[in-house]
């Protein structure tokens, strides 16, 4: 983990170290692939915190996987203007069909997960979903299959 | 109304490189910020209070009333600016993040200048990937020309920005849970009062606003608060990005006065419905507003006259729905949202949303009851005003309004086991 993420030699009662969390438990899950329980109690180690009060911060947001995710982690956005436009559910459904596995699971090769996530701020141009940090929006079933394409072939 | 309005908040969305400092100076940025810098700090809030400016976040709450409220000593003081864009149907805030980060900057530190504050710290969606680095790309920008960090153009004003990502949770948008999430913790709300501005981040006043509230700033303080009471109405003044999506032709974002009627903004803007079907209900304010009708297509978008009508202004986002739409679907779509963001400290909340959700689950299954409509509103009743934040009381407007205007659909549901609009 980055040096700078380090406990300030003060009290524990300082907010200078939890104020680090978020920061420190982006880093670690990048690093540990998923917030495992090593990844937590070295956020926590390396915090000068109690592991209970990091782990309560990283299981409150959806962002932090707890659970290991794949290589693409497909996350379709359920908002009510993406469902309206023929995205969410109906999207959900296809990549379920598709890549044969459903919300929470990874493909046998390790290669996809899926997940349905809430409003992604992409309205004006929906259908949306987001594979790991990238976002795809105007989509349609055709660019979704050309998507996993390329994504396989990398 | 229907006169071309000349644009404001996105007059340099558009330009190549908008998100560039280079671009922005060359539009004449950064020259409002010089200009506050010769005011006193009484003198900016004055204008702003004059401007008549509401915030632009959802709450449209007065913004230099809010400003009035930092304490005037010299103590430690925060602006947080808030760019958790997470209300279903809005994505103005992305839009000025992405191609104008300036004008926020701009507006930030003169907000920052005239309450005192001496740090500004960005709170931005952990999902926003784009977002994240063209703030910090203009941050960095802002301070090697000298924007930011100390004695800002010679002024003998300081003020440092930092990034910080949220990591996924919707009502992290609530000030008081953005504060909670910046100090490191789970993105629980606090009760108000005591309000940010006597106690906020780690204790100390601080000043919350929305993106676009910001964006306003550096215009009224270049062309007045006269200038910006001359556009939109008496008590709403100025112009509002109206994120459009749904079933019209042209989704997308709009800038218009505020007051533009919502039959103008829809068919008008947004070249009208996107196909034969006429329409048939709307979202006005994003997710968590109650559903207008056909009745309520000539209300003029303001503040007032959309809560005259039943409903709230809110972000300003307006998802339109066409006639075969199943409202009850809509409804049960918009609880399972309210679940998941239940930030779960209150019971009402944690356990209402839920509830509602797994009733309407069930409606929409088939397996609807008699006594289910009275189940819904019973439990919508158990929550309004006895949730920990005004979270509980925005989940029951799916449910109780289309409950108010849709009944029909909701009997049929119960009646025969499928939707109105199977026919």
């Amino acid at each position: 983990m980055s040096p700078e993420i380090v406990a300030p030699p003060t009290s524990l009662r300082d907010p200078a170290r939890q104020r680090m969390v978020l920061t420190a438990l982006y880093i670690a899950q990048e690093q540990y692939g998923h917030l495992n329980e090593e990844a937590i109690e070295r956020v926590a180690e390396r915090l000068g915190l109690p592991v209970s009060q990091v782990y309560s911060t990283a299981s409150f947001y959806s962002l932090f996987h707890t659970k290991s995710t794949a290589k693409y982690h497909i996350q379709v956005c359920e908002g009510i203007s993406c469902a309206l436009c023929g995205g969410a559910e109906k999207l959900t459904e296809y990549l379920e069909a598709k890549l044969g596995i459903q919300p929470g699971e990874e493909t046998p090769d390790g290669l996809f997960s899926l997940e349905q996530v809430q409003c992604l701020a992409s309205c004006g141009t929906s259908p949306a979903m987001r594979v790991n940090d990238e976002l795809y929006d105007d989509l349609t079933f055709d660019k979704v299959d050309r998507l996993l394409d390329q994504l396989v072939e990398r | 109304m229907s006169a071309t309005f000349e644009p404001i908040l996105t007059q340099n969305v558009g330009l190549p490189n908008s998100e560039t400092i280079r671009v922005y100076l060359e539009q004449g940025g950064y020259s409002a910020l010089r200009k506050a810098l010769t005011q006193t700090p009484d003198q900016l809030i004055a204008e702003v209070r004059e401007s008549g400016l509401r915030g632009r976040g959802g709450a449209g709450f007065p913004a230099g009333l809010k400003w009035g409220f930092m304490p005037k000593a010299d103590v430690t003081k925060y602006v947080c600016i808030n760019t958790d864009e997470g209300e279903p149907g809005t994505f103005k805030d992305r839009l000025l993040v992405e191609h104008d980060p300036h004008s926020i900057i701009e507006g930030t530190i003169i907000a920052a200048y005239a309450v005192g504050a001496q740090r500004a710290f960005v709170y931005i969606r952990g999902e926003f990937f784009l977002g994240v680095k063209r703030w910090i790309k203009a941050i960095d920008a802002a301070y090697r020309e000298g924007f930011l960090g100390e004695d800002i153009l010679g002024s003998g004003y300081s003020l440092d920005m930092s990034v910080h990502r949220g990591a996924g949770a919707y009502i992290c948008g609530e000030e008081t849970a953005l504060i909670n999430s910046l100090e490191g913790k789970r993105g629980e709300p606090r009760l108000k009062p005591p309000y940010p501005a006597e106690v906020g981040l780690w204790g100390e006043p601080t000043l919350v606003h929305n993106v676009e509230t910001l964006a306003n700033i550096p215009h009224i303080v270049n062309r007045g608060a006269n200038w910006f009471k001359s556009i939109g109405t008496e008590r709403s003044t100025g112009s509002k990005l109206f994120c459009i999506s749904g079933h019209v032709r042209k989704r997308g974002n709009y800038e218009l006065p505020l007051g533009t009627p919502l039959r103008e903004i829809i068919f008008e803007h947004a070249g009208g419905m996107r196909g034969d079907k006429p329409f048939k209900a709307c979202i006005p304010g994003g997710a968590s507003t109650p559903v207008l009708t056909a009745e309520h297509l000539d209300v003029p978008m303001d503040f007032e006259a959309v809560a005259e009508a039943g409903s709230m202004l809110g972000t300003g986002a307006i998802v339109v729905m066409e006639e075969g739409t199943d409202m009850v679907d809509v409804a049960r779509r918009l609880m399972h949202f309210f679940v998941h963001e239940s930030c779960g400290k209150c019971t009402p909340c944690r356990g209402g949303t839920r509830q509602l959700a797994d009733t309407l689950d069930r409606i929409v299954d088939g397996q609807g009851q008699s006594g289910d409509i009275e189940l819904l509103q019973n439990i919508c009743q158990n929550m309004i005003g006895n949730t920990f934040c005004p979270m509980g009381d925005a989940a029951v407007n799916p449910v109780l309004s289309t409950l108010k205007h849709f009944p029909d659909e909701y009997n049929h549901y119960i009646e025969h086991k499928q939707p109105i609009t199977a026919h």
